[in-house]
């Protein structure tokens, strides 16, 4: 019996190993390992064997079994990975023919130019405040210290759309509104970012329709150091790390002291060059100290309030920083520009 | 403001300071130099020449032969000058002379006849035409006849001079005189202001005898006086006068004219000269226009006054508008004897509302308008009148005819330094505040670190601490001023809800495949009228106009964004790029009176365009174009990402195609629009098919729920049902959808569209929509009867709304 069963072994083994898919192999599974087959006969016949042989020939007949189960089960393993290997083979492409164009959207310009402005002061606390676009003449100069008659203002510079309606030629009426809003006897920090208009013929650097951003901070002691400051880490995350600004002193009837602020070349870094008209430096906003009138008409008494503001062409900015030298650009949106522009 | 550098040494030592260091002081402590530039720095070997012979060429008739002694030498000169004659003294460039814009002078031979040099111009010693005096525009300049031959004209035409273009604020009119550049030098290099001599000899005549002045309203004129200047000689100014004008940008007229315009620039002051014989009635009476009264001012135009001018009158009628520009009937010319020179204070607005209203802007108008100083008015007539014996011959008559209310104190300002420090953040010392102040020249009385300023009347502008405040931080150098950090509490400021969801927005949108725009809000009348959304024009809105609009094409506040965008496409189109998916985040404009009087309600909307392919795979021959479905994708993902759940339904609506159109509505209110453009649009904007959205954006985002209400995550199996209905093929698939999920009760939480068929095995004018509805009840697990008796309702209801059968 036992020559039998090792018979049997190779007989199946033999039979494994010449199985060439995994059809045949379940076929010889059933034939030696199966209810009928010869290793089962044999165990059937054990009943004539005497006593001691019977555990022997059962633990021989069973490791057989487990030797051809193994056998098999190698075999299923070798021809599966065939199989795959086959298929992989068949699902092989061209890898290097061209992608599926994905569609791809982004932000405008100014859009993403104001955001960075805005991150920047949201990361300092400030605010952001918006306001009307048709604004009254009040808001847009009276509050801001801008009588009738005053020498610094034009109607020839604005659109009037009646005699006391207008559009906004600046964001500041936002700054009026905001101070109004808050009575008086809060701190303020906000940027108010938006659209404004001009009576200009529109050309390479003149444009009816531009983006301002201001920012407005009111409190008690504030001093123009402050701005400085303020200024200083607002121009370096923009421009870069090593930039330096200046002030120079300036009018603006809404703020006194008024400066422009300059921050240094990047093409030249402040050694001179064409874009910076050797000068070494660029300007880039106005501020100021908010003007006591300013204050008064808001309701905050300058006696225990100060602030400053500031105010900046998001269009220049986008000018200076991606060498844009088209204003109308921005308007036209045209695909090629806009696409030019888009991190993704 | 231009600045004759070799002008302003004479107010302020400029000696030991470059041009370039000067501007960038002055740039930097107050005033924006502009420019610096030299009037002609290229005239080399270019002196005075004496024309001792003149003679027609002999081969050309408009070419002179001249012989020119320039002292060592004379010269063969061929000159094709009209005005050039023996006698005078000229411009004459030698040989090896170098001219502005690169011209080298060589002998040459003109026609057979040598020429050895060249007889010069202004305009071609690098003088601007403009400011050249009129008579020799067309020819040379002739020096005056005592002038020395051989002597370098750069010295005497001043063209080694330096012109520096200032940039004035409207704030800093002081600075709109030679003198008050010189009080802005002279306290940032720590100078002192040399001032002009005003002393004259006067003759036995008295103006009070030969002039009366009358003043009607001392609000607008408070100081007027009448100066009278006899026998004066019509002649050219001083060589010198005449260059100090032409730098300055004026052009010279005659010696009279040129003295008032330089006297203006010296001071600040505007002065006026009449022909005295021409006021016949010597009376001068000033007073407010007549409305519809006329006047002829010097510049030949007629000018019907409107009636709030200031004219200066004989008693009769305007002689000149006062402080704009004189009138013709007075004005001084080659013949005039006798002068009345005016010097007088205007009220600045009256002046800058007739200035305005004339659009006539004059030196004299530029100074009135921002405020002159009170204490120069009488100062600049007695220089004139100096100048005007010293220079046209002139007898000054004693005295000055003048009414004079004006007030001429100095305003007082208190400043501590406790408050300057505290308002910039600097340790600015007493003794600083004492400094600037005295090289401000600023009166000042001190008490410790208590100051009373004295403000000099030249400078209007300063009344307040702040402008105080300003004058000391600039002169103190704000590059001295510290960098501190706001000193209030520090927190991170934090976008509000609506502004994070427009970030959101635009970040679908570009994800989406789509580029933002922005565009003007200014448009045509036109296009206010087209494309309007129609939760829009159900309103009764109208768009709002401007007063006085530069064009038709942005004479309107925009109702609508769809037209710009389209246009847009168009614009793009045209220029070959052809597949384009573009979005704006933007305002309109509503107002809902016709005659606009309260500010409208500007609105936020997202409105979107797309045309040309959508996708495309060339080598796959994938070529997918937009379509309704895209846009409508588009839609509905921007509802998704603010949670809401629209409802698109078939609509007509004026400019889109009306088989693919469909308004958008939330909780039963129209919000917009998505279809394609009427083809007749399309054509219109040389368009293919395209496909546009638009949404009031500010009611979606109103609408938007900030913290959402918590949805437990279902623990319990669904259960899917499939029904396909035989139904019209007219028949809408989300109509029925809705009536599927309605009749289906609670239980139902979504329902699908999964298929769509017309054709063969259908029967003709039928379709078949098959839906996919999902049950679930979070908390349970549903029972086969009450999905059942669900299903059962659903069927009942679609067959009776919609005339539907049950497809097996
Ligand atoms: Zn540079």
């Amino acid at each position: 019996m036992r020559e039998k069963l090792e018979a049997l072994q190779a007989e199946a083994i033999e039979k494994v190993q010449s199985s060439d898919n995994l059809q045949s192999l379940q076929d010889v599974r059933v034939a030696y390992l199966g209810k009928k087959g010869p290793i089962t006969e044999v165990l059937r016949g054990m009943g004539k064997l005497s006593p001691e042989e019977r555990p022997v020939i059962g633990e021989l007949a069973n490791k057989v079994r487990e030797a051809i189960a193994t056998a098999l089960d190698n075999k299923k393993n070798l021809l599966e990975e065939a199989a795959l290997n086959e298929q992989l083979q068949k699902e092989a492409i061209d890898v290097t023919l061209p992608g599926r164009p994905v569609k791809a959207g982004g932000p405008h310009l100014l859009t993403s130019i104001i955001e960075e402005v805005e991150d920047l002061f949201l990361g300092m606390g400030f605010e952001i405040k918006e306001g009307p676009e048709v604004e009254t003449d009040y808001f847009n100069f009276e509050a801001l210290n801008l009588p009738q008659d005053h020498p610094a203002r034009d109607m020839q510079d604005s659109f009037y759309v009646t005699d006391h309606l207008l559009l906004r030629t600046q964001t500041s009426p936002v700054q009026a509104r905001t101070m109004r809003e808050y009575d008086g006897n809060k701190a303020i920090k906000m940027i108010c970012p938006g659209i404004v208009y001009r009576r200009d013929t529109d050309d390479a650097t003149h444009s009816h329709q531009f983006t301002q951003i201001e920012g407005l901070l009111v409190d008690k002691n504030v001093r123009m150091s402050d701005l400085k400051g303020v200024l200083l880490e607002f121009s370096r995350k923009l421009f870069g790390a090593d930039r330096e600004i200046r002030l120079r002193p300036s009018f603006f009837p809404f703020t006194e002291p008024s400066v422009e602020v300059d921050v240094t070349c990047k093409v030249c870094d402040g050694k001179g060059c064409n874009v910076c008209k050797h000068t070494g430096w660029i300007e880039i906003l106005g501020a100021g100290m908010v003007h006591s009138n300013v204050l008064r008409m808001s309701g905050y008494d300058p006696e225990e309030y100060s602030g400053f503001a500031f105010g900046m062409g998001v269009e220049r900015i986008a000018m200076l920083k991606y060498g844009v030298d088209d204003i109308r650009h921005f308007y036209t949106n045209d695909v090629r520009f806009l696409s030019q522009y888009h991190k993704a | 403001m231009y600045v004759s550098l070799n002008w302003l040494k004479q107010y302020v030592d400029i000696d030991n300071i470059t041009p370039e260091e000067l501007a960038e002081k002055i740039t930097r402590s107050g005033i924006e130099v502009e420019s610096i530039e030299r009037v002609a720095p290229e005239s080399t070997n270019v002196v005075v020449g004496y024309v001792e012979s003149c003679e027609q060429h002999p081969n050309a008739d408009k070419l002179n032969l001249c012989q020119i002694n320039v002292g060592t030498e004379t010269y063969q000169i061929i000159c094709g000058a009209p005005n050039i004659a023996q006698g005078q003294k000229i411009a004459a460039a030698l040989p090896g002379a170098r001219l502005p814009g690169g011209v080298k002078i060589k002998k040459a031979k003109l026609r057979g006849v040598e020429s050895h040099g060249m007889v010069c111009s202004l305009q071609e010693l690098g003088i601007d035409e403009k400011f050249v005096p009129k008579d020799v525009t067309d020819g040379i300049f002739v020096f005056p006849e005592d002038t020395e031959v051989g002597t370098p004209v750069a010295e005497l035409l001043n063209l080694d001079d330096v012109i520096l273009e200032l940039g004035l604020t409207p704030n800093r009119a002081d600075a709109m005189s030679m003198l008050g550049v010189a009080y802005e030098v002279a306290a940032i290099l720590g100078k002192e202001v040399n001032q002009p001599e005003e002393t004259y000899q006067t003759s036995d005549s008295k103006a009070a005898d030969l002039v009366s002045v009358k003043v009607e309203d001392a609000e607008l004129n408070p100081y007027y006086g009448a100066f009278v200047i006899e026998d004066v000689t019509i002649a050219p100014s001083p060589l010198w006068m005449r260059n100090y004008l032409m730098a300055a940008g004026i052009r010279p007229i005659n010696n009279v004219v040129d003295i008032t315009n330089y006297v203006l620039l010296v001071y600040g002051q505007p002065l006026h000269a009449f022909d005295y014989d021409k006021v016949a009635t010597k009376e001068i009476v000033v007073r407010s226009a007549k409305q519809g009264e006329k006047i002829q001012t010097l510049d030949d135009q007629e000018r019907t006054l409107k009636g709030d001018e200031i004219v200066i009158t004989n008693g009769n009628e305007p002689i000149a508008l006062a402080g704009v520009m004189g009138g013709a009937n007075s004005e001084v010319s080659d013949d005039t004897k006798n002068v009345l020179l005016e010097a007088a204070f205007f009220d600045a607005r009256a002046i800058r509302r007739s200035s305005k209203h004339h659009n006539l802007r004059s030196e004299a108008s530029a100074r009135y308008e921002k405020g002159i100083d009170p204490n120069r008015v009488q100062r600049a007539g007695a220089y004139a009148a100096r100048l005007l014996a010293e220079y046209a011959g002139g007898k000054v008559a004693q005295g000055i005819a003048a009414f004079d209310e004006l007030d001429r104190e100095e305003k007082q300002v208190k400043i501590d330094t406790a408050s300057v420090n505290n308002r910039l953040g600097t340790t600015i010392s007493d003794e600083e505040i004492a400094s600037i102040l005295t090289k401000l020249q600023f009166g000042f009385e001190q008490d410790n670190s208590q100051f009373t300023v004295f403000v000099p009347t030249r400078r209007g502008d300063i009344s307040l601490f702040e402008d105080m405040l300003e004058e000391i931080a600039r002169i103190y150098g704000y590059d001295n001023i510290p960098y501190t950090l706001p000193e209030g509490e520090a927190f991170a400021g934090k976008l509000t809800t609506k502004q994070y969801l427009k970030r959101q927005l635009k970040q679908y949108l570009q994800g989406a495949g789509l580029m933002e725009t922005i565009t003007y809000s200014l448009t045509s009348k036109k296009r206010t009228e087209m494309l309007v959304s129609p939760d829009v024009s159900e309103q009764a809105v109208f768009p709002v106009k401007l007063k006085m609009p530069m064009s038709e094409e942005h004479s309107h506040l925009r109702l609508s964004i769809i037209p710009e965008l389209v246009n847009t496409l168009s614009y793009n189109v045209a220029r070959k790029q052809e597949n384009l998916g573009y979005f704006e985040f933007g305002r309109v404009f509503l107002s809902n009176e016709e005659q606009i009087t309260e500010q409208p309600n500007e609105t936020a909307r997202l409105a979107g365009a797309l045309t040309g392919t959508w996708m495309e795979q060339p080598w796959q021959q994938e070529k997918k174009p937009v379509d309704f479905y895209v846009a409508k994708g588009i839609v509905e993902g921007i509802f998704a990402q603010l949670d809401l759940g629209p409802v698109f339904q078939q609509a007509q609506v004026d400019g889109y195609h009306p088989g693919r159109t469909a308004t958008v509505s939330l909780n039963g209110k129209v919000v917009g629009v998505v279809g394609q453009l009427h083809p007749t649009v399309q054509k219109a904007f040389d368009l293919k098919e395209t496909y546009v959205f638009d949404l009031d954006i500010a009611y979606l985002m109103d609408q938007y729920e900030e913290v959402p209400s918590f949805r437990t995550i279902p623990r319990h199996p669904s259960v899917t049902r499939d029904i396909a209905l035989a139904v019209d093929e007219a028949a809408h698939a989300g109509d029925i959808q809705r009536t599927i999920q309605e009749a289906g009760g609670e239980l139902v939480q979504q329902v699908q569209i999964f298929d769509v068929y017309q054709g063969e095995h259908m029967e003709a004018g039928k379709k078949s929509i098959a839906y996919t509805v999902l049950y679930q009840d979070p908390t349970r697990t549903l029972t086969d009867e009450e999905v059942e008796a669900s299903y059962n309702n659903i069927i009942e209801n679609v067959k009776a709304k919609h005339d539907a059968e049950l497809r097996s």
